[in-house]
């Protein structure tokens, strides 16, 4: 079990007064491995967001542990790069700057920072784009960079909290095949929030369902179809019959507590 | 965005002082009221060509003008250099705000000359006293800005910043600092226009030069033509140093607005 990288077991959440306490997890229990791509999709609401939060740091569980590699997660550090589903990149910095933004802070030598910011912008596809502001940058192009910048701490996991949420449905497409195409090439470990049950299944290797609130973790699917479904490499999705009985199980699933 | 050029506004704002101009022309040379009162524009402008040619007083414009912008910005720069990182450091920590706030709450709707009496009689007549009425006056609006800044700054910069390996004191200068200053230059705009005008009137009530001074000495001899050279002097530097401030501001935190 050595390459478990985040280790929640039995953890709680509530907020709220001590007179008026409302549950927003319950009994959460998973285990995130290297390399691994997890979804976790459910409904709005349902404390999706939370258990993210409690992942970076953000929010310490209120019973249970959340673990990574061993040791109690006491506040964010840059392990865990965290893609917010609305970007936060500051506009004072032009986009360079912003991807620079993580590897300065942590006193990193200037000519392997341009390397890396140059490396990752490629990656992104923002290379000649680097002096520009940040409002100068359509929303695609926004959060491929706080992807890049994100990536340029070389976290070992990646949060992702519905980035793509905000974006239209054709540049959505594109960012799939992006992210998909930077998990398997830096050979990341990503977690990432959807309400999308379709991106999900093609990008996840494990995708997890939660129920409404109080969220609890409703099943667990290990899947392959971003390997199977884009196997040759292009952008047609060549989908099968399992792929149709996991979805329709996954919206029965989600539709049976209502 | 504004829109550049010739609006129709624009027209309308000249054609409304090309009228008040030609009224108080018409006015005073058709000797409607008297001249000791209302002094016509040609007047106006020969007295400022005399005073700019001659001074007022023996002193000369510029020395008025000086010792007017000495005490404005003397008390400004003092003003910035302490209301900045006490307006910020209130919005970080609820222990300096409960320290501060309530002193700035109070003092703050009270009419400057009201304390100025004192500062007069705590300070003497010369420049300390009218400095600190003017650094009083022009704290509270900049350390307002400053804790309202703080407390409305999107807390994604902050964790983000976080999960990005930056600790307390980069956190404090390369996002909060950044991210307060559209909202500093608001309250900084705020403080010279109500320093301003408190420096005209703490010249009035006790001074021996500034451009407030002369006014008063001018209305003491009912030089009405003094006074109206005094007002439009005034208002004119009170136009320019907000345009000034704004051509900063735009340079400074251009990207306010795409935010």
């Amino acid at each position: 079990m050595e390459d478990v990288l985040i280790d929640i077991e039995n953890l709680n959440f509530e907020y709220g007064t001590k007179a008026n306490k409302i549950a927003a997890l319950e009994n959460i229990n998973i285990k995130i491995e290297k390399g691994e791509f997890v979804c976790l999709l459910g409904p709005s609401g349902c404390g999706k967001s939370t258990l993210l939060k409690i992942i970076a740091g953000y929010l310490q569980p209120t019973t249970g542990t959340c673990k990574m590699k061993g040791e109690s997660i006491q506040g964010p550090d840059w392990n865990r790069g965290v893609v917010f589903q609305s970007p936060t990149l500051y506009p004072w910095m032009n986009l360079k700057d912003n991807v620079e933004f993580g590897p300065k802070m942590r006193g990193v030598s200037e000519d392997e920072i341009h390397e890396i910011s140059a490396h990752y912008l490629e990656e992104v596809k923002l290379t000649g784009f680097e002096d520009k502001w940040i409002f100068e940058l359509s929303g695609g192009m926004k959060q491929r960079a706080e992807i890049a910048r994100a990536l340029a701490n070389h976290p070992e996991v990646i949060l992702m909290d519905e980035p793509f949420g905000a974006l239209d449905a054709l540049t959505r497409v594109d960012m799939q095949g992006l992210i998909r195409e930077i998990w398997q090439k830096n050979d990341t470990t990503i977690f990432m929030i959807t309400h999308d049950i379709d991106e999900a299944l093609s990008l996840g290797t494990k995708v997890l369902v939660m129920s409404d609130r109080p969220g609890k973790i409703l099943k667990e699917f290990k899947v392959d179809f971003t390997h199977k479904i884009f196997r040759d490499d292009s952008r047609h999705r060549k989908y099968d019959q399992q792929y149709f009985d996991i979805k329709d199980e996954i919206i029965d699933l989600i539709h049976s507590q209502d | 965005m504004k829109k550049r050029g010739f609006t129709t506004e624009k027209i309308i704002t000249a054609v409304t002082w090309l009228l008040i101009l030609l009224g108080w022309y018409l006015i005073t040379n058709l000797k409607m009221v008297s001249s000791t009162l209302v002094p016509s524009p040609q007047k106006v402008v020969t007295t400022f060509l005399a005073i700019l040619q001659n001074g007022y007083n023996k002193i000369s414009i510029w020395s008025h003008l000086w010792a007017s912008f000495e005490r404005l910005f003397l008390a400004l720069g003092l003003a910035v250099a302490t209301g900045i990182p006490l307006g910020l450091l209130s919005g970080y920590f609820s222990k300096v705000k409960a320290v501060i706030d309530s002193i700035v709450e109070f003092y703050r709707p009270l009419p400057p000359l009201a304390y100025y009496t004192l500062l007069v009689l705590w300070l003497g007549i010369d420049n300390t006293s009218k400095v600190t009425l003017l650094y009083l006056a022009g704290f509270a609006p900049i350390y307002i800005a400053c804790v309202s800044a703080v407390n409305n700054i999107k807390q994604d910069y902050i964790l983000s910043a976080k999960s990005l390996g930056a600790n307390q004191k980069q956190i404090f200068f390369k996002i909060v600092l950044p991210a307060c200053l559209p909202e500093i230059f608001i309250g900084l705009r705020t403080a010279v226009g109500i320093s301003y005008t408190t420096l005209v009137a703490a010249e009035m009530v006790a001074a021996t030069s500034g451009i407030g001074w002369m006014v008063l000495d001018a209305s003491n001899f009912l030089k009405s033509d003094v006074i109206f050279v005094g007002i439009l002097l005034m208002g004119a530097s009170g136009i320019l140093i907000d345009a000034i401030l704004r051509f900063i501001e735009k340079r400074v935190v251009f990207w306010k607005g795409f935010v």
